[in-house]
């Protein structure tokens, strides 16, 4: 008798679990027909992120609280000598600056005889990681800035290095970022050398690699070339670093390459990430009088913009003097009208992007349009945890081609 | 409690209080979403999976494991970008194999908990890869040492998180 008692619930828990295996295929079923529109979420989705990220912002504040004060307050035993190291690196990066301004205003010149319009980037939002999908097979992060903050769906994601990703889910102060090494993710790219134009998708593996997508077999791509958006998605702007090629192969179909890529950005360890919240498109820049802004002036407004202390405006301008061409950048001194907001890094391979703009929504106060920069710039932060503008703004480093453009 | 199933055979039933059966999951979920970013490895590792292997194999119930298993995997698929229902299925199905099994042998000892754990967690993957694959039409490729190292890894994280939630059990 308890046997057959035994056996019925036997058969019944087996109904229960075929019944709970039925409603979860039908749910997917339902889901994968009628997908939802982009960036909305299912209750569930809000009830659980709502109850997970508030820890985990918890967790990652605290930690920063911790670094912030340890580095800001106790541990500045090497700051002397790196300051001063610094302020070596930033004479020189001055009048690299003023060379580059001037390369700069040639090509704004030609853009504005061919009548280009460029994409910049003018408006950026400082956000903290705080969480993974926790699937090897969803490469997505969650950072601490929601819609409250103004961030929408398909916003481009960047750290200094290089792109990230895009917004793919918004939460009120949560946003679910979609990685680009997920399977699904896909976006334009160009080859910086070969001009070639494919597009970049994560591995369907699940191991996280980078390939480049639709580039016939017949075409040369070399190892070390270096990737960067094309614009064609729509979503990144052009120009942005996005890795190098790291392995080139044929495909297994024989008509497209395997083109593996090396991300510029460190995609699983990023920790601090900015969030493209505004994007213009506009003509090359004018000066007031019509004719295209000098270098010199731009960077009169660019440079200045904290008036330092007498001893340390000397010492700055002991390095500039000893070469060519900067007595005119560090001797100008005037006040900028604004304070620009941020503006990521900018490799630009022809077209460049990377502009600061003022808040106040008057003319920008500085451009700056390198042909090539490197993407390692620095990454230091303030105490409150937020990207400094070093992060954020452009930096701009020599670079053969720069070198080789002719004036 | 005691269970007794046919004449002879006694086995032990577990239960667990309301705060464990909903604050270890949980745990295990933001760990899951959290560690990775500071500990890159971490994401080989399926901690929601071995909470419902756990809570299966210590309450025996075929019921309670398959439900178990629905719920966290539902969570965990709340928090990717996938439709809801691919770690739902792969779990509950787990779940109430894992609980069927735990009827059924001794599944205390750390020798037992390290096979059982391997052979589910390849069970699951490949219910996740017919899942996803079949029904979402996900383009993921199965690789055989990617999943044996994964399931190596979780074996012997198992017998360790088992032995330490082991003390939340109530005969």
């Amino acid at each position: 008798m308890e046997n057959v008692i035994g056996r019925h619930k036997n058969l019944a828990n087996l109904v229960v679990l075929l019944l709970v295996i039925f409603l979860q295929v039908l749910g997917l079923a339902i889901q994968v027909k009628r997908p939802t529109d982009a960036g909305s979420a299912r209750l569930i989705q809000v009830w659980s992120v709502s109850a997970m990220t508030p820890f985990m912002k918890g967790v990652v504040h605290s930690q920063q609280w911790f670094t912030d004060t340890w580095h800001g307050y106790f541990d500045l035993r090497r700051v002397r000598n790196e300051n001063r190291s610094l302020r070596d690196e930033l004479a020189l990066m001055r009048v690299e600056q003023v060379r580059l301004m001037e390369d700069a205003n040639q090509a704004r010149r030609l853009q504005l005889l061919l009548g280009f319009k460029e994409t910049y980037i003018s408006q950026t939002l400082p956000a903290q990681v705080i969480s993974t999908t926790g699937s090897e097979f969803s490469r997505g992060i969650y950072i601490d800035k929601g819609s409250h903050d103004g961030v929408k769906v398909d916003m481009p994601v960047i750290t200094p290095e290089g792109i990230l990703g895009k917004i793919l889910r918004i939460y009120p102060t949560t946003s679910l970022v979609l990685e680009i090494n997920d399977p699904s993710s896909g976006i334009g790219v160009i080859l910086e050398k070969s001009r070639l134009q494919g597009i970049l998708k994560g591995d369907s593996t699940g191991t996280g690699e980078l390939q480049i997508h639709y580039i016939m077999s017949d075409e040369h791509v070399e190892v070390g070339e270096r990737v960067f958006t094309s614009g064609g998605d729509r979503i990144f702007p052009k120009g942005l670093p996005v890795g190098v090629v790291a392995e080139v192969a044929p495909a297994t179909d024989r008509t497209f390459l395997k083109i593996r890529v090396k991300a510029a950005a460190q995609l699983s360890r990023a920790e601090e990430v900015l969030v493209i919240t505004k994007v213009e498109d506009r003509s090359p820049q004018l000066a007031d009088n019509g004719q295209p802004v000098r270098a010199v002036d731009v960077l009169a407004e660019r440079l200045p913009t904290v008036t330092p202390p007498a001893k340390d405006a000397s010492a700055a301008e002991e390095k500039p003097k000893s070469a060519p061409g900067t007595a005119t950048a560090s001797g100008t001194g005037t006040t900028p009208k604004s304070k620009p907001t941020t503006g990521p890094n900018n490799p630009a391979s022809g077209a460049g992007q990377t502009r600061s703009t003022p808040t106040d929504g008057s003319k920008p106060a500085a451009q700056v349009i390198s042909p090539n920069t490197d993407a390692s710039a620095s990454h230091d932060r303030n105490p409150s945890g937020t990207p400094s503008k070093a992060v954020a703004e452009q930096t701009p480093t020599s670079d053969s081609t720069a070198k080789d453009n002719p004036r | 409690m005691q269970i007794t199933y046919g004449r002879e055979e006694r086995i032990e039933v577990y239960h667990f209080s309301i705060w464990v059966t909903v604050l270890v999951p949980l745990f295990a979920l933001v760990l899951q979403a959290f560690l990775p970013i500071r500990l890159h490895f971490f994401s080989i590792f399926d901690l929601p999976l071995l909470v419902t292997i756990f809570f299966a194999v210590a309450r025996r119930s075929q019921i309670s494991g398959l439900m178990t298993g629905a719920i966290i995997g539902l969570l965990q698929d709340s928090l990717t970008h996938q439709p809801l229902g691919v770690y739902g299925i792969s779990k509950s199905i787990v779940g109430y194999a894992a609980s069927s099994v735990g009827a059924k042998i001794d599944v205390e000892n750390p020798g037992s908990r390290l096979l059982l754990t391997f052979c589910f967690y390849i069970l699951h993957q490949l219910i996740f890869f017919a899942v996803a694959r079949g029904l979402v039409g996900a383009d993921l490729r199965w690789i055989w040492m990617h999943e044996v190292r994964g399931a190596i890894a979780n074996s012997i994280v198992a017998v360790v998180l088992f032995y330490l939630l082991d003390r939340f059990k109530h005969q």
